[in-house]
């Protein structure tokens, strides 16, 4: 597949509008200025293009609703807040190919008659932030950006938001709430962000990786885009793959590309010849899996028929030196440590289970905990605010679903067998 | 108190955001960048130049990782131990800097060099285990690679 996304990355320049421009860079914003803005949406919709932050939801179904409401100014949000554990994969957009995402953005805000945009950008890619600013300053040098965009009339002004160290701002509504100069604490829905988001206007938020696929969307069609990829999922993803494989780091695969082949074929398979022990398809928050059931297209719709979520796309594989007591204990110190502490679930179910799994960890679990452990996750799921702590819950939950005998054997010894 | 030059800069943040309590997050940055860390004072000059309470902005200052509510070392090595980071050494390193450097997590070093803070993810899966020293990523780190690299920021 030629890429889309990462197009021209290996370049050193990049990040420059004049490199951008020379390999087809900015021609689909005019095309886009040509059309109707409805007839953006029809086209994104016909694309089936859905969000790349993990939710996988339909993204012509958002414009629709936010272009629906009546309320002016209407805001569009880009979400990098990249924090899922295990995700890379929109920092190489922001970092080498800035001017994609611009382009992107100002093509969507047209769609959605929105005046102001804003990238939220976590405050952990300080480079980013950086090549991101040069980048706008440019695009408004060329006329891109501002009071009339590329001379057709149409008014879209762009900043970069600095987030500062909260996992939860990749929410969107906690987005929202730290956009605004507030703790990062999520809102209860409805009202939804597309009609009462920033500012309390009509407001959209999409990921880095779903906004970068506008240019080539417009540029080739609805039609001719949903050929790429699973027919349900249609067009490219990123896949970011860390831990025990030769070969880790970004690809640009079909969406639907299996999970085996993305392991075994295009990361050339675990690392020192070892065998695999377990993987977590979707970044931290999604269900881990055990060898033998990683044969599964990883796209939105699939994945939940195999147990597992596509998430963010960010595969983390573990070879058998791994303890996963241990690898599940410090993703609930993570879970913990980003509760915002909004909702009682959350704020101390989280804490409970970091501290059980600490002791099982440590030596000390007793006979009971496992029990424990279920009983929290289970007051946890489907009672908080929002999906962090059904996160935090179900990795619990499907740690202990394909390899109890682990944490059986742990209480039992009262040690680590892995070391 | 605010430098001129911090002063003009948060004037055209302002301008960024349709109104002045949006500006807080950059404004707390620009404080911290002026005095060092968070200190009773930086929140005073942020709150008196963007009109908003000081309960508001120390309640939300410190609901963030990245704002520093204790005076810093001079340079902040901050290395990621989540998952992916963790599985490949991450914690090796933490013991490491603790040995060579007399470096606790959370800490500053005896003679002020450096102050470790522990990160959950930065985004550097794929070639963890990684970390940022100030503004600059440093990836596929060994102890031996730590050693050369904190060497020049000393």
């Amino acid at each position: 597949m030629e890429k889309i996304l990462l197009k021209n990355i290996e370049n050193p320049n990049s990040a420059d509008i004049a490199e951008y421009m020379k390999t087809g860079g900015y021609q689909s914003l005019p095309k886009a200025l040509g059309m109707q803005p409805k007839e953006i949406i029809e086209e994104v919709k016909k694309a089936g293009l859905r969000g790349r932050g993990g939710a996988g939801f339909p993204v012509a179904m958002k414009w629709t609703f936010a272009s629906a409401d009546p309320k002016f100014p209407k805001y569009l949000l880009c979400n990098a807040d990249e924090g899922e554990p295990g995700t890379f994969k929109d920092r190489p957009i922001l970092e080498k190919n800035p001017h994609l995402l611009i382009e992107g953005m100002t093509i969507s805000g047209f769609a959605l008659r929105a005046e102001y945009g804003y990238i939220y950008l976590r405050g952990e890619y300080p480079a980013a932030k950086d090549i991101l600013n040069k980048a706008i300053a440019q695009a408004y040098e060329k006329g891109f950006l501002g009071d009339n965009v590329a001379g057709k009339g149409f008014k879209f002004h762009l900043a970069v938001h600095q987030g500062a160290g909260a996992y939860i701002c990749g929410e969107e509504t906690a987005l929202i709430e730290s956009l605004e100069g507030d703790k990062g604490q999520p809102r209860i829905k409805p009202p939804f962000p597309v009609n009462v988001g920033a500012f309390a206007k009509p407001t959209v938020v999409n990921n880095v990786e779903t906004l970068s696929n506008l240019p080539y969307l417009i540029g080739t069609g609805g039609e001719a885009y949903a050929k790429i990829g699973s027919p349900e999922c249609p067009g490219p993803k990123i896949y970011c793959v860390s831990g025990h494989v030769e070969k880790p780091g970004v690809y640009e695969l079909p969406m639907g590309t299996n999970l085996k082949d993305i392991i075994y074929s295009h990361c050339g398979g675990i690392k020192g010849g070892k065998k695999l022990k377990a993987v977590i398809p979707g970044g931290i928050s999604t269900p881990i899996l055990p060898p033998d059931k990683i044969d599964c297209a990883m796209d939105f719709v699939n994945m939940p028929k195999h147990g597992s979520m596509l998430g963010s796309g960010a595969v983390i594989v573990m070879d058998e030196s791994v303890c996963l007591v241990k690898v599940c204990y410090r993703a609930l110190k993570f879970f913990e440590h980003e509760s915002c502490g909004k909702c009682t679930p959350c704020r101390e179910g989280t804490g409970w289970l970091r501290k059980v799994l600490g002791r099982i960890e440590n030596g000390q679990g007793m006979e009971s905990d496992i029990d424990l452990l279920q009983s929290i996750a289970g007051n946890m799921l489907g009672k908080t605010f929002c999906p962090l702590g059904d996160g935090a819950a179900s990795v619990v939950q499907n740690f202990i679903k394909h390899f109890r005998p682990e944490f059986e054997a742990h209480i039992k010894n009262k040690a680590c067998s892995t070391g | 108190m605010f430098s001129e030059t911090a002063k003009k800069e948060l004037e055209e943040i302002r301008l960024k955001y349709p109104n002045a309590r949006a500006a807080l997050l950059p404004a707390l940055y620009l404080a911290q960048r002026e005095f060092g860390w968070l200190s009773p004072e930086a929140y005073e000059a942020v709150s008196s130049l963007l009109g908003v309470p000081k309960a508001i902005t120390r309640g939300v200052g410190t609901f963030y990782a990245m704002y520093k509510h204790k005076p810093m070392g001079r340079n902040i090595v901050q290395l990621c131990t989540n998952v992916s980071c963790m599985i490949l050494g991450a914690e090796r390193l933490v013991d490491f800097l603790k040995i060579k450097y007399g470096l606790e997590p959370g800490g500053t070093s005896p003679d002020g060099q450096f102050s470790l803070v522990i990160m959950e993810c930065i985004g550097a899966c794929g070639t963890a285990p990684a970390m940022l020293v100030n503004d600059d990523f440093y990836e596929n780190l060994t102890e031996k690679y730590i050693e050369e690299i904190l060497e020049k920021y000393k």
